[in-house]
């Protein structure tokens, strides 16, 4: 099949080259900064270079999705900014600042919800306010009271209602997700790190947490960068689309999502969005073709 | 459940069994008592001494307890230097397996040489034999935490004292009580091997000089008491490991029940 040439009826104008500036959202605040990255994992014969050259900003509260070939080094982007990796060369700015110099609150989830087994769903989800300041400060007194109710509110948003005093073993993997994500979200988080949070689930649990996400995502705007793989997920959550190319990973397209919020399943079905997801297709398509052939 | 039931009157009859077999054997054969006293000899000679007996079951409760506490706190303290970073664990584990397999039974010369017969050096007997269980299962556990967990704590800004108490600790628990049951059936061997070599306390002592004078109804009360007292430690660090670190077991029991 070859490229659609119909244009994006929906769309606003999509740039078809790399564009080489951040897309002209209304004055952001740059929040995070990679710089000329290049990450090399090992050393000598034996080392992997997994990013090579990568540039992204992202302003404040900005919502960025990374899609691409499997091993391109979109898990290692997530690593950088959460200050878990250092970059091999190149920098990486985050609120300003050198990474891990400042003081940014982080919310990070993965595919698997590893919850801790001996703790219950609602002290799971505590775990964050017991550590990160300034509610750590508080914990001994609002435990029991204030941090409890926080807890059992973001439960109920996503639907676990009752289930606070459960342990993870009696949740279903859907639900332990959902309890995870609000484990990311307790301490209001002004960066949140998802690596294919929703990847292990099913279609319709799936659709049903972008609802919960971006709603959670409206009303406290952090910024967010999601790694998916899913690219009607990328489409249906993110105002930028990071498309990258097979390892060693660069950024080949910059897409801005422009369909307006709050988003439904509905949205995914309009031809803007089929468009935008076809065109993403073809281009992972021919990335991890370039790759494959080698 | 009805299984698990089956199982335990099945293992209970087994006991019982093996005693009456036993008994019947010496019987039948008239295997003399100075070789193989019965069962129901064995248990006269128990409640007929009990009053003699009694503070020598003591003594060695008391060495094996203390032994084992400072054994299990050696154990726990140095599990957790090595276990809290790769470094330390890679490092030191090849000089624990050396140390773990020296027979523990041969330094109880050096330690009555140090510190002259007695219960001291039965205690520190009872703690170096179940020290080694302890540390291994300790910085094991400690060493296993999952990597996605620790990105997520340390994306927090988490010390590595708030990851050890909220991850490291309480995911070793299982790990460390699984050892404590080994650990306190070896204190006990080390206890008893001392008093025998070196005390003039304890079961073991008792026992020893009982075979000297060829009492061996009493030799084997002393057994049975250490038996007793083996099994009884046993069955309460299990329930304690139960209450514990039920969270472990938590999902079969459920599928079970
Ligand atoms: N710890 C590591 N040691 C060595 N190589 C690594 C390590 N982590 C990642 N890599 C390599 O770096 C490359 C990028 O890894 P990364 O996990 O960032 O990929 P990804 O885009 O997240 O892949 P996926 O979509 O499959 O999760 C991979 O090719 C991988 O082989
Ligand atoms: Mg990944």
């Amino acid at each position: 099949m070859t490229t659609n040439p119909v244009p994006f009826a929906r769309v606003a104008p999509i740039p078809t080259a790399p564009p080489a500036p951040p897309p002209p959202e209304p004055q952001r605040k740059l929040f995070i900064e990679l710089e000329k990255v290049t990450v090399s994992y090992g050393k000598g014969e034996t080392a992997t270079q997994a990013l090579a050259e990568v540039s992204l900003r992202a302003g404040e509260g900005d919502f960025i999705a990374l899609v691409g070939p499997s091993g391109c080094g979109k898990s290692t982007i997530l690593k950088l900014v959460g200050d878990l990796l250092k970059a091999t060369s190149g920098n990486v700015f985050v609120a300003g600042r050198e990474v891990g110099a400042q003081d940014v609150r982080i919310g990070m989830a993965f595919q698997n919800p590893t919850l801790l087994p001996w703790l219950t769903i609602r002290d799971n989800v505590m775990l964050p306010l017991k550590i990160v300041q300034p509610f750590r400060a508080d914990w001994r007194q609002k435990r029991k009271t204030e941090y409890r109710d926080r807890a059992e509110a973001l439960l109920a948003k996503v639907g676990l209602k009752d289930f606070g005093s459960k342990f993870p073993w009696q949740l279903s993997g859907g639900m332990q997700q959902r309890a995870s994500l609000c484990r990311a979200l307790i301490h209001d988080p002004n960066l949140l790190l998802l690596d294919e949070p929703f990847g292990a689930l099913d279609q319709f649990t799936r659709e049903e947490l972008w609802g919960i996400l971006q709603t959670l995502w409206i009303d406290t705007k952090p910024t967010v960068l999601l790694v998916t793989h899913d690219l009607r997920e990328s489409a249906f959550l993110a105002n930028r689309i990071v498309v990258m190319s097979a390892r060693p990973g660069r950024i080949l397209v910059d897409e801005p999502v422009a369909f307006a919020r709050p988003r439904t399943i509905d949205t995914t079905y309009e031809p803007g969005f089929t468009n935008l997801t076809h065109k993403l297709r073809t281009l992972i398509v021919e990335a991890r073709g370039a790759a494959g052939a080698t | 459940m009805t299984s698990v039931k089956t199982e335990k009157i099945a293992s209970a009859a087994l006991i019982v069994g093996v005693f009456i077999v036993w008994e019947i054997a010496c019987l039948v054969f008239g295997i003399s008592e100075f070789v193989l006293p019965r069962p129901t000899q064995i248990i006269f000679t128990l409640v007929d001494r009990w009053p003699a007996l009694m503070p020598h079951a003591v003594q060695t409760l008391y060495t094996t307890l203390v032994g084992f506490a400072l054994g299990v706190s050696a154990g726990v303290l140095i599990g957790m230097l090595i276990g809290s970073s790769r470094l330390a664990y890679n490092v030191a584990f090849p000089l624990l397996v050396g140390f773990s397999s020296i027979p523990k039974v041969a330094v109880v010369p050096i330690f009555v040489l140090w510190f002259g017969s007695g219960t001291v050096p039965a205690i520190l007997t009872s703690m170096i034999i179940s020290v080694f269980p302890v540390v291994v299962n300790m910085a094991t556990g400690l060493a296993t935490t999952e990597p996605e967990l620790e990105d997520v704590l340390r994306t927090m800004k988490a010390t590595k004292r708030d990851i050890l108490l909220n991850i490291g600790l309480p995911r070793a628990m299982p790990y460390l009580f699984a050892s404590l049951k080994v650990a306190v059936t070896l204190s006990f061997v080390g206890t008893v091997i001392s008093e025998t070599v070196a005390s003039n306390k304890g079961i073991g002592n008792m026992m020893l000089i009982a075979s000297s004078n060829f009492n061996v109804p009493l030799v084997f009360a002393g057994l049975f008491i250490l038996a007793g007292l083996g099994i009884a430690l046993y069955v309460i660090f299990s329930l304690i490991e139960r209450r514990v670190t039920g969270w472990a077991n938590r999902k079969t029991e459920f599928a079970m029940g």
